[in-house]
């Protein structure tokens, strides 16, 4: 048992090198005295470099070897290269996030540090969740992600609209976290083991009720898709997103979303469903769940980018806009092929960019003009034309259209469904990006149709943050090199899409 | 330099475009004269593509081909045969002359002139690419610099024009890139198993994509097209569009993108399902007459003179659908000649109307009255105009109406009889509003109304010497399609 701990301990570097972060950042809050402004940033920052030293230096080793070499802690924890892939887009989210926070002056007054602090805690809990093996973890992950994002969605104590989005977080969060632990114990007392490999196996041999299996699916599904914001889930999200400080919900809109993907695949994976030769898998359990989540999908795609449709505030447009994002994504995992895994990594990746990236616009929007509105954007192509290409370019990503990143992610979402021949699902998707098209072009309007210089009138300027404006354009400069040579950032989901089981 | 030439002619644009971009804003002659430049270049290479181009092969020519992609098989590959090469020098030629249309735009000039380009690049991209990943990419950047030119610099309707034109269009690229995709993972290479985005390959193993799947993937891809052609019953962003761009970008619109629609169904739908192509083709015909008609029919409603000649094109693009639909000889090549010489009428016709737009600052028929005494060389180019869009002989239109007629009546007789009353009716509306502009009395307001200066005239002469020279003498653009169209009609049989 000693010896088991550890060899986890081994593994568990980057966790740790956060837990120390986390430590010091409230350490250093205690402290009295006068601090240097941008002391919490760069330690935070160095914490989540180092972070990211110590996936990658996993990267390379893990799940390569055969036996039990990449679970730890008895079975609760996979170090594979799926889990990492996932770890290292976290870091840079939190980095992203970190960044962006530095331009708000309301988190230096409640308390940076404390900011920070949580914010790389929601981290370490993310990490946690995309490596869970086991029932047990699954749910202390979630809640370690959960809680620090309800106090991160309120942290603007004295502002009504944070305040009651975080109480709204609090009551969804808890009552889906209720429903899935309910559908955990029902799974526990199917199988008798909370280990996802043991369950598979209980599941494939075990001859159990249909409607049993069906409800215990179901009620899991409440807590994956409240992480992930899928219909009928979803209804938390543009209040929350709405309300709470940008640079949180730019990483609510990544972070938590990408770890709920990551822990739904793997429980998907590796609890429901038995590998085939080629690169495939088949559910098990008598239920047909991915014919679920398909639907889920549709829906979820579909609410989102009608719901939209309407929108005149940018922070719930966005939101709106994620939901559908995480319907596109749900249409890679019931595909259950090697294909769709690879496409939900690499579009999570581009998702990463292209989504903080229009978030960074909104906050120096916001920064200058005070609002979150449309109308905040009127002209802003004109009036900078730097930040207007640069957004213009990251929407049309957010569509799908070439020659964007965006739109090769969608090719091999799209084309993973096709292999499998799930026609009807990538035709609805493919419909939505069109109606999506709509309303990010309803930006696109309003920054460059409206607006436009009149002749002989002085041309209206507006200067931006140098520093922000290289990492808008490293943003969006990435997003055009992924969309016109991919092939690294491929190579490297395609490698990453391994699950490791017992 | 012949072994690339078209990747010279698909990216100098786009070099133009950047180079623009990096100069001042105020600078609005220097931006001009570079995008004449810009587009200058493609149309002298698209001379030497003209007198290279060997006319005796059915196959691709000028072909460049490299790895990009090589995990998925994509490369990039240009080639053009006899279908695509009259496009890529229409494409060029209009390109060219729309730069010199736009000389007189003063606002934002930068932007303008930097879309402009990406659209040429953008055009020409799609005529070339023999990859579909390619030809998608290009498909859709083609899209982007649209949506901008007639939502900014358009009239006073242009964000709903653009963004419906910009929605129709990605409808049907989406049900394109469905139809891509399936091609994609339908072919296995027989000695790799590979699976491919080689249209020339997937072309050869045409005869392998049959039954019913095929048969929806065939209509998915005529929608797709259908939509950009337009036929109807897609054809309704095509007035907003054409009314609300400025007059450079109509002529493009006009005289390049609605030729895209029937690029697409000849190389794709034809070329890669012969078998649903047959089965599909009186369901085509049938739209291709409702189209002639129906474009006609509306454009005898219109009082607006650039709307009339925006349905005009919905009439005009119903003769290819029929052309092609018949899949003889002389249909095929009536469509392919149609398409070439609607670009060139088409185009002179909204140069024609931004010309009197610019002066009157309306487009109502009724509005004016006598103008061929204030403007009598301005009236005889649009003479030439409006009797060669209405088919008269001896000009380009009539080339391509006749063939058209006489390839599809020995398909479809009765709809060819029908087709024909569409020549009277769009002789009727043309000629009528030609009355209502030009004779009569001098309608007072326009007592000194300028005559077409030197500027317009060099954009207007290259098109009225082509119509005329294509008219009298349509064989040596005949002979360019021949063989390749006839490898079309081999491929798809004849129908029944």
């Amino acid at each position: 048992m000693t010896q088991e701990i550890g060899r986890g301990v081994g593994a568990f570097f980057p966790e740790l090198m956060l837990v120390f972060t986390i430590v010091l950042l409230i350490v250093m809050d205690v402290f009295p005295g006068k601090k240097s402004a941008y002391l919490g940033v760069s330690l935070a920052l160095s914490g989540l470099f180092l972070a990211f030293l110590f996936t990658l230096e996993q990267y390379p080793m893990a799940g390569m070897r055969d036996g039990r070499m990449g679970i730890y802690f008895s079975g609760m924890l996979a170090v594979d290269r799926f889990s990492l892939f996932f770890k290292l887009m976290f870091v840079v989210t939190a980095v992203l996030t970190v960044l962006l926070s530095i331009t708000e002056r309301e988190i230096r007054k409640q308390g940076e540090s404390e900011f920070l602090a949580l914010t790389l805690t929601c981290v370490l809990g993310m990490f946690l969740f995309v490596a869970a093996n086991n029932l047990l973890m699954f749910y202390l992950a979630i809640e370690m992600v959960s809680i620090p994002s309800y106090i991160l969605s309120g942290f603007y104590r004295g502002n009504r609209r944070s305040a009651e989005a975080s109480l709204k977080y609090v009551v969804y969060g808890a009552a889906a976290s209720g429903m899935m632990i309910y559908g955990f114990s029902l799974l526990y007392g199917m199988a008798g083991t909370l280990d996802l490999g043991g369950i598979r196996d209980a599941l494939a041999k075990g001859n159990f009720d249909r409607t049993a299996v069906a409800t215990t699916v179901l009620l899991i599904l409440a807590g994956f898709g409240y992480k992930i914001a899928a219909v009928p889930f979803h209804m938390w999200c543009p209040d929350i997103y709405e309300g709470a400080p940008t640079p949180i919900t730019a990483f609510l809109s990544v972070g938590p979303k990408a770890a709920g993907f990551g822990a739904l695949i793997r429980f998907f994976y590796l609890a429901m469903s038995e590998p085939d030769p080629g690169g495939t898998w088949h559910a098990v359990g008598a239920t047909s769940w991915p014919m679920v989540l398909a639907i889920i999908s549709v829906a979820t795609m579909t609410l989102g980018n009608l719901a939209a449709l309407m929108q005149t505030n940018l922070k719930r447009l966005m939101a709106y806009s994620s939901i559908a994002h995480a319907g596109y994504l749900l249409m890679g995992c019931c595909v259950l092929s090697q294909e769709g895994l690879t496409a939900i990594l690499f579009y999570l990746a581009i998702y990463l960019v292209m989504n903080m990236g229009a978030f960074l616009v909104v906050v120096l929007v916001a920064e200058k003009t005070g609002s979150e509105e449309m109308s905040a954007f009127r002209g802003l192509g004109w009036k900078n034309a730097y930040v207007g290409v640069s957004m213009a370019f990251l929407l049309f990503s957010l569509v799908g259209l070439p020659p964007t990143a965006g739109f090769i992610g969608k090719l091999y979402l799209f084309s993973a469904l096709i292999q499998q021949q799930w026609y009807w699902l990538a035709l609805a998707g493919m419909l939505n990006s069109v109606v999506s098209l709509f309303y990010y072009a309803k930006i696109i309007r309003t920054m460059f149709l409206e607006g436009a210089p009149e002749e002989g009138a002085p041309a209206e300027t507006v200067a931006f943050h140098p520093g922000f404006g290289l990492l808008l354009g490293v943003m969006a400069g990435l997003i055009l090199v992924f969309g016109i040579y991919w092939v690294p950032l491929f190579d490297l989901a395609q490698s990453s899409a391994s699950l490791l089981s017992r | 330099m012949e072994n690339n030439l078209l990747t010279l002619m698909t990216f100098i644009p786009l070099a133009g475009a950047m180079g623009i971009l990096i100069t001042a804003n105020a600078n609005k002659n220097l931006h001009r004269w570079l995008a004449l430049v810009a587009s200058g270049i493609p149309l002298v290479l698209s001379i030497a593509v003209w007198t290279n181009f060997d006319r005796s092969l059915p196959g691709m020519q000028f072909v460049e081909r490299g790895n990009w992609i090589p995990q998925f098989n994509i490369e990039y590959h240009l080639g053009i045969d006899g279908i695509s090469a009259p496009l890529v020098l229409l494409t060029a030629l209009l390109s060219f002359l729309c730069v010199i249309a736009s000389w007189g735009i003063e606002k934002a000039t930068k932007a303008y002139f930097a879309l402009f380009l990406l659209l040429e690049t953008g055009m020409t991209g799609v005529f070339c690419s023999l990859d579909f990943f390619l030809f998608y990419v290009f498909w859709e950047v083609m899209l982007l610099p649209m949506y901008f030119l007639i939502g900014i610099w358009g009239g006073p309707r242009k964000e709903y024009a653009a963004i419906k034109f910009f929605l129709y269009t990605l409808f049907g690229s989406v049900l394109l890139l469905l139809a891509i995709l399936a091609f994609y993972f339908e072919y296995k290479d027989p000695v790799t198993g590979q699976h491919t985005f080689d249209m020339v390959k997937i072309m050869a193993a045409s005869a392998s994509y049959r039954g019913t799947f095929w048969f929806v993937v065939f209509v998915a891809l005529f929608i797709g097209f259908a939509i950009k052609v337009p036929v109807f019953p897609f054809h309704t962003w095509l007035p907003d569009a054409h009314v609300e761009a400025p007059t450079p970008v109509s002529v493009i619109l006009a005289g390049v993108l609605l030729k895209m629609g029937v690029y697409g169904m000849l190389r794709i739908n034809f070329q890669m399902l012969p078998e649903a192509a047959r089965d599909f083709s009186p369901i085509m015909a049938g739209l291709g007459l409702i189209s002639i008609l129906y474009g006609a029919a509306c454009s005898m409603a219109q009082s607006d003179l650039k709307k009339l000649v925006a349905y005009s094109s919905v009439s005009h693009m119903g003769f290819c659908m029929l052309g092609m639909a018949a899949n003889t000889t002389a249909g095929l090549n009536g469509a392919a000649m149609q398409m070439f010489t609607h670009g060139i009428i088409a185009g002179m016709l909204f140069l024609l109307v931004g010309v009197i737009y610019d002066r009157a600052h309306h487009r109502n028929i009724d509005g004016f009255g006598g103008l061929a005494l204030r403007m009598p060389l301005f009236a005889g180019v649009t003479c030439v105009g409006f009797m060669a869009s209405l088919g008269l002989p001896g000009l380009a239109g009539f080339i391509g109406e006749a063939l058209v007629f006489l390839g599809s009546f020995e398909t479809y007789r009765y709809m060819t009889v029908m087709a024909t009353a569409g020549i009277v009716l769009t002789a009727g509306y043309f000629l009528w509003s030609y009355q209502r502009v030009f004779m009569g009395p001098l309608n007072p307001k326009y007592q000194d109304l300028p005559e077409v200066n030197a500027r317009e005239l060099t954009t207007l002469v290259p098109l009225v010497v082509l119509t005329v020279l294509i008219g009298v003498f349509p064989t040596p653009l005949l002979n360019m399609m021949a063989q390749s169209l006839e490898a079309v009609r081999a491929t798809v049989g004849v129908i029944k």
